[in-house]
């Protein structure tokens, strides 16, 4: 008996390997592999003689050359700011979605609100620039209705950049919203109201932390695309408001240094996994939980 | 007396179905107030309308004489305990009682006294930071109850709030209920579908049906002259007969069954002759095998179908003799009546005073 059950638990060890095995080689070969790749790459750099060593400079270089650490900053900070708008603006969208509308538009509301979704990212992002550029619809309109008396660029400004981010990180706030709105009993909602809560306090005390575990999932996603977005602040922002990942697309593309890249590549690692585990420990979740 | 809640011809329609019709009550300071009456008659409906949660269509509630339209439930001095209970899962217990008072902005110190206080009261002290999902149904129950009445609202609303729990804690729960309100002497308005909760606890109680109350009074009253037929059949177990008015006085009826027994009942209503009417008879108001002396007694034979044993609360199911209607019969269980066999026959008698006549309602 005792070998018996040692061989089925053996078994049952075969199986597990069989079917991680393929995961394990695609994350291996995918994600391990290049990054180790990128990693060793970063850390060498031509000398004077025009070999490759080991050296720190292209570290080095990132600290001194104020336009990439500012930059850098700049892109870690409008990143958070555009996870806290959109959240901001899902939040009473999902909750209108989910408690408030009568039950049978609420399927109808929500393709409704993933409709944008299905045309590509680039052809959004030119929907916003026919609405905002100098000769566009916005300006067209005011100038008609004579609130302006000549256009005016809306493109390639902060503002509009980090609108045109909101927007385009906005399905992936919402739907994790949503779904943990759902499961929240409405008569918790009730129950508070009754005890004597008003409505920020209903906010703050109910459903604010029955959400949690759906914000910060919402926020880490958010958080990571607009971090590692390209096309949005290159096309929205232009060249006055630059993003990290423009750098380092310059640096592979443009300069072909790629040791440069790499190591601008981990420092938008770093940051980003550091900022996710400060949110994770500020709102007491785990990342586990948070993702199932 | 006092007038703690008084609701003045409230109605409230949902599209074109009528909730509640036109529902008139008041009650005193300190009472136990009781609605009862089956699932979906609107029971709930009205709570909801006295907690503020929705608003009625037309008519008024007051609280301690203070008009309550247009006032939102967070500024009502009524508490609502929810069918589900409502515990806020993401906080332990101390919170979830500690809610309403942080809600009034009330000091620290006082916030910590009150809810240990509250929580001795309802039997849980040493509670304070127990996770909801740790509490038992029963303690769950006295927790939601506790998180009310530390507010000491005026009026504290309970929505069937035992009908999760087993049988025996239900019994158990009816009992610690009624005398924690008698201790602490909040006005409670109680809904249940139950006849026996309300009928063990309240001091009045309303029956409710198709959003109309039938008839309000006191449980003895409700039992033993129920108003309308519906009371008749829902409060307590009740063998409706159905018949026809031989001729009437004013006091005595005298009735004919369908199946052609022929009875008497004392009845202050009048009929018509030839009126067809339902004879209401309790389980316990018929005897088995009479004494021949006692005079007065519709009496007549019956068929024991069978035997219902259920302790205290035993029952014949029987048939009048060469007839299909099924009648239950209390078997007291004194050891009198263990001769009572199936398919024996017996003498069944039923005092005039006992049986109630109501004119037939088709359904
Ligand atoms: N929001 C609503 N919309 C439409 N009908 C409702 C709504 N709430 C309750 N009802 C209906 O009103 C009736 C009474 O419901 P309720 O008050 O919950 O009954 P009870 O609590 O006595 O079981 C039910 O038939 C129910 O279907
Ligand atoms: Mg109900």
């Amino acid at each position: 008996m005792n070998t018996s059950a040692r061989a089925k638990n053996r078994n049952f060890r075969w199986g597990l390997l069989f079917f991680l095995a393929p995961v394990c080689l695609w994350l291996f070969l995918l994600i391990v592999l290049p990054h180790i790749d990128l990693l060793i790459m970063s850390f060498r750099a031509e000398n004077d003689m025009g070999d490759m060593v080991w050296s720190l400079s292209n570290y080095r270089n990132f600290f001194e050359e104020p336009v990439y650490w500012l930059t850098y900053v700049r892109t870690a900070i409008y990143s958070v700011l555009v996870t806290f708008l959109t959240f901001c603006i899902t939040l009473p969208l999902a909750f209108y979605i989910t408690k408030v509308v009568c039950p049978r538009y609420q399927g109808f509301l929500t393709i409704l609100l993933l409709m944008p979704f299905w045309v590509s990212e680039l052809v959004r992002v030119y929907g916003w620039m026919i609405l905002l550029r100098e000769s566009g619809v916005v300006n067209h309109f005011l100038l008609k209705i004579g609130l302006l008396n000549q256009p005016i660029e809306m493109l390639y400004r902060d503002t509009t950049m980090v609108l045109g981010l909101v927007y385009t990180s906005m399905l992936f706030m919402v739907v994790p919203l949503i779904s943990v709105l759902e499961s929240l009993d409405d008569s918790l909602i009730e129950a508070a109201h009754d005890l004597g809560a008003n409505t920020w306090s209903i906010l703050f005390k109910i459903i604010i932390p029955h959400a949690t575990p759906g914000i910060v999932s919402g926020s880490i996603v958010v958080f990571m695309l607009t971090l590692g977005n390209y096309l949005t602040p290159n096309l929205m922002g232009g060249k006055n408001s630059l993003w990290f990942t423009e750098q380092i697309y310059n640096q592979f593309i443009a300069s072909f240094n790629w040791n440069q890249g790499s190591a601008f590549g981990f420092l938008l690692l770093i940051i980003s996994s550091l900022i996710v585990w400060l949110g994770l420990t500020l709102s007491r979740q785990k990342l586990g939980k948070v993702v199932q | 007396m006092k007038i703690d809640l008084s609701v003045q011809h409230v109605t409230k329609t949902y599209a074109d179905f009528t909730a509640v019709d036109d529902v008139s009550f008041q009650v005193e300071t300190g009472r136990f107030f009781s609605i009862l009456g089956p699932s979906g008659c609107g029971k709930t409906t009205l709570l909801r309308m006295i907690a503020g949660l929705s608003e009625p269509d037309s008519g008024k509630i007051e609280i301690r004489a203070r008009d309550m339209a247009g006032i939102p439930p967070n500024r009502r001095p009524v508490n609502l305990i929810f069918q589900n209970l409502a515990l806020f899962p993401m906080m332990d217990v101390a919170e979830n009682i500690a809610f309403g008072l942080h809600r009034r902005g009330e000091g620290k110190a006082v916030i910590h006294k009150k809810v240990s206080a509250i929580l001795e009261r309802v039997d849980l002290a040493g509670f304070e930071t127990k996770k909801i999902e740790q509490l038992s149904g029963g303690q769950k129950q006295r927790v939601a109850i506790a998180r009310c009445l530390v507010l000491e609202p005026a009026v504290l609303l309970l929505d069937e709030p035992l009908g999760a729990l087993d049988l025996k804690l239900r019994e158990q729960m009816k009992v610690e209920l009624k005398k924690l309100q008698a201790k602490v002497g909040t006005t409670f308005v109680y809904i249940t579908h139950d006849q026996s909760e309300a009928l063990v606890m309240s001091d009045h109680v309303a029956v409710m049906n198709q959003g109309v109350f039938q008839q309000m009074d006191t449980p003895q009253n409700l039992y033993n002259h129920p108003r309308t037929p519906f009371v008749a059949r829902f409060v307590g177990d009740n063998n409706a007969w159905a018949g026809r008015v031989n001729s009437s006085d004013g006091k005595t009826v005298s009735i004919e069954t369908n199946d052609g027994f022929t009875f008497q009942v004392l009845s202050d209503q009048s009929f018509q002759p030839g009126e067809p009417v339902d004879l209401f008879l309790r389980p316990e108001a018929m005897l088995i095998q009479p004494d021949e002396a006692i005079a007065d007694l519709n009496r007549f034979e019956v068929v024991v179908k069978s035997l219902l044993f259920d302790g205290a609360n035993s029952r014949l199911l029987v048939n009048p003799l060469k007839t299909g209607t099924e009648l239950l019969i209390a078997l007291p269980q004194n050891r009198q009546y263990d001769y009572v066999r199936r398919d024996d026959k017996i003498e069944v008698g039923w005092a005039k005073t006992s049986g109630l006549c109501f004119p037939k309602i088709e359904t």
